[in-house]
């Protein structure tokens, strides 16, 4: 057993490239600095939630209805109602070109019919092109108008309820799907994890090749498997400071909930990093040079950002894009995250995913050890 | 007695280029191998061969009585490899590398030993300086004491002295011979000829094809040259002379005389008789020395390297 494995050999590898690691500053900033900046960066470009959005009112009347509803409705700082047009056609117009991203439509006989205690109807259209833009005005829109319909017409909530009230129509246009940004937050730890991880693996193997290192460390008696090892744990312990300082920050600045287990939800990010370093480590067994590495790396990066389901929902893809996402292992992953982190899934409903995942570790090593070249040919 | 080093007819091409062709080599255990050859002649390649860095095309073959093919982890535990370009870690500080390799090799304690092998370098000092640092013979010295501390049966050491002043160099062989006496055998790739005569046998390899092996006497005299010394004023005018005379091979100034070797003793002879009869020059028999032969060897050698 000691000619291919021994803990001293190991320890030795690992003791070596902690080191290495430590000494290079950089690149030690960056396993911390670059998670941290995407996570702020995207998190907010993506999560915020955008305010004074401007939209167009379409209506035939200026009834004190129409007009109350406005302020209330300009007065949750998420619309600003900057055209005022007599026709849908006028108001289409607006929002096909970007000048609006909502039509508060407020029909011709809306302040008879709340008069008559009727049930009067109001459509708001949302450009969801970007769902995140409008999920945050939608959501408070149906209760800002009916309070203050409410109010205006100088009756009790509960005489409200009883009597014909508003019906608020909602149409989200270009992506009824809606993705929410609760959606994206889990997602983008696997992103970073992705990014930095594989990055980092990659070059392992080809810097000890491009120093000239690595024909002595050839010509010394360490395994391919101890050479893997002392390689990849390294990095999966800087993962692990990742996932901490991921999660910890997704916390505090965005208030993502954590609804599932915060153990089963370590376990799976655990499973995903390694994978994660043994796909760097396959990438380093190919490539010939640190730049190759890279480029295998964003090769491999793009398609697995665009097709996971990170930026579009998994289920709108074709088929055959379908096929090619399943063989990320951030596909995967995502949908483990989202489950646990959102849905509070326990251990038996994310277990296949979570077994997918580690079937992905059992390929990439014996890909590695397979394409591992113990001669300098 | 076993030999240490038993291959035979190895092959090794790069592409159509074969750069080491039908080499054998064997070396008795406590012996002192010079390899010796022109740059680019395939020693490197060589000697990675016989440490399993690279798989021989064609050939067989024992190392330390293990099979060249079959037993390659066998062979890197117990042979020290120095490799020609520095190749240890240069981020890495002195006292680091010599611990990281303790511990590949399951030296215990590995802090003694890397103390010690601190102090036999004289660099205790400067434990804690990043090799990367150090200067050109410094590496050489800390490559070479970091490839003996395993005790290996067998040390592959390429060009271990380039760039290291003489009296480390005088250290370095005497060191050699004191491990090769109590049983180490080293092969050593060179191209000084005074380290060369140093060693117990040379072997003399030219683009990738063994030329001549045995003592420093025996590959003088297998070359069959004969030498002239030449002195007397006007050198270089006389030298320019020479060179044109049948039988004259090379003309190569030394100092105050110009040595003048062929393989035709009796032509040469006849050659320089007229040289040798002006007045205030002489013309005598003199030694041959090793360099004379390698210029020799590398003159007829066909160039294969474009
Ligand atoms: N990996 C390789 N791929 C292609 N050609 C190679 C490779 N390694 C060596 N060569 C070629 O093989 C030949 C022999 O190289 P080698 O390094 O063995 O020479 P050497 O005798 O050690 O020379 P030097 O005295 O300069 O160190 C050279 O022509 C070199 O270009
Ligand atoms: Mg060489």
């Amino acid at each position: 057993m000691k000619r291919f494995f021994s803990l001293g050999r190991l320890g030795a590898l690992l003791l070596k490239e902690f080191i290495q690691m430590r000494r290079d500053r950089i690149t030690f900033a960056m396993m911390l600095g670059v998670p941290l900046m995407q996570l702020v960066l995207f998190g907010y470009a993506i999560n915020n939630d955008p305010k004074y959005l401007p939209a167009a009112l379409v209506t035939t009347s200026q009834d004190h209805y129409t007009r109350a509803m406005v302020s209330a409705l300009e007065l949750t700082d998420y619309y600003r109602f900057n055209h005022v047009v007599g026709s849908a056609a006028e108001a289409e117009a607006l929002m096909e070109s970007g000048a609006v991203a909502f039509i508060v439509t407020i029909p011709a006989d809306f302040s008879r019919k709340v008069d008559r205690g009727e049930q009067a109807q109001i459509l708001i259209e949302a450009d969801a092109t970007d769902p995140s833009v409008a999920s945050g005005a939608i959501s408070t829109l149906g209760t800002v108008a009916s309070q203050a319909l409410t109010r205006e017409r100088g009756i009790t909530p509960a005489e409200a309820e009883a009597g014909g009230g508003l019906d608020v129509v909602v149409h989200r246009r270009y992506n009824p799907e809606g993705l929410s940004q609760y959606n994206i937050v889990p997602g983008l730890l696997g992103v970073i994890l992705q990014m930095t991880m594989v990055m980092m693996t990659s070059i392992a193997l080809t810097r000890e090749q491009e120093r000239g290192t690595m024909e002595n460390l050839l010509a010394m008696p360490a395994s391919p498997l101890e050479i893997m090892l002392g390689k990849i744990l390294p990095y999966f312990a800087v993962g692990a400071v990742q996932v901490a300082v991921v999660l910890t920050t997704a916390g505090l600045l965005f208030g993502i909930p954590f609804v599932g287990g915060m153990s089963l939800l370590l376990f799976a990010v655990f499973i995903f990093v390694m994978a994660l370093v043994l796909l760097g480590y396959t990438i380093s067994t190919i490539a010939r040079t640190q730049m190759q590495a890279m480029q295998l790396t964003f090769f491999f990066f793009l398609p697995s950002i665009l097709l996971s389901g990170f930026m579009f929902p998994f289920r709108g893809m074709p088929q055959w894009a379908q096929w090619i996402g399943e063989t990320f292992p951030l596909t995967h992953f995502l949908r483990v995250i989202r489950a646990v982190m959102l849905k509070g899934a326990d251990l038996p409903a994310v277990a296949f995913e979570t077994g997918i995942l580690a079937l992905f570790i059992l390929i990439y090593a014996a890909i590695a050890l397979m394409r591992f070249r113990r001669t300098l040919d | 007695m076993q030999h240490a080093i038993d291959v035979h007819d190895l092959v090794k091409s790069f592409g159509d280029k074969t750069v080491v062709d039908h080499v054998s080599m064997t070396v008795d255990t406590g012996e002192i191998v010079g390899f010796l050859g022109p740059n680019g002649s395939g020693k490197t390649t060589t000697i990675r061969l016989m440490c399993g860095l690279l798989t021989a095309d064609e050939g067989h073959g024992q190392v330390l009585g293990y099979d060249l093919r079959t037993e390659p982890l066998k062979i890197k535990r117990e042979v020290g490899y120095m490799t020609q370009r520095f190749s240890f870690y240069e981020d890495l500080t002195i006292a680091e590398n010599l611990a990281f390799v303790a511990r590949l090799y399951h030296m215990k304690p590995a802090n003694e030993h890397v103390d010690r092998t601190l102090e036999d370098l004289g660099l205790t000092t400067r434990r804690n300086q990043l090799a990367g640092t150090l200067s050109g013979g410094w590496k050489q010295r800390l490559a070479l004491a970091a490839c003996i501390m395993h005790k290996p049966r067998l040390l592959l050491l390429d060009e271990p002295t380039a760039g290291v002043d003489p009296k480390a160099r005088r250290d370095f062989w005497d060191e050699i011979h004191r491990l090769a006496a109590d049983g180490l055998t080293v092969l050593v790739s060179t191209h000084y000829m005074d380290e060369a005569e140093r060693c117990h046998r040379i072997s003399y390899i030219s683009y990738g094809k063994m030329l001549a092996s045995g003592t420093v006497a025996e590959v003088v005299r297998d070359a069959g040259l004969t030498t002239f010394v030449v002195e007397g004023p006007g050198l270089e005018r006389m030298a320019r002379e020479i060179e044109k005379l049948p039988g004259v091979e090379q003309v190569a100034p030394f100092g105050a005389t110009l040595h003048v070797v062929g393989s035709d003793e009796q032509l040469l002879g006849a050659a320089l008789e007229e040289i040798g009869s002006r007045p205030s020059v002489t013309v005598a028999h003199g030694e041959t020395s090793l360099e004379d032969v390698f210029i020799q060897f590398m003159g007829d050698a066909t160039d294969n390297m474009s």
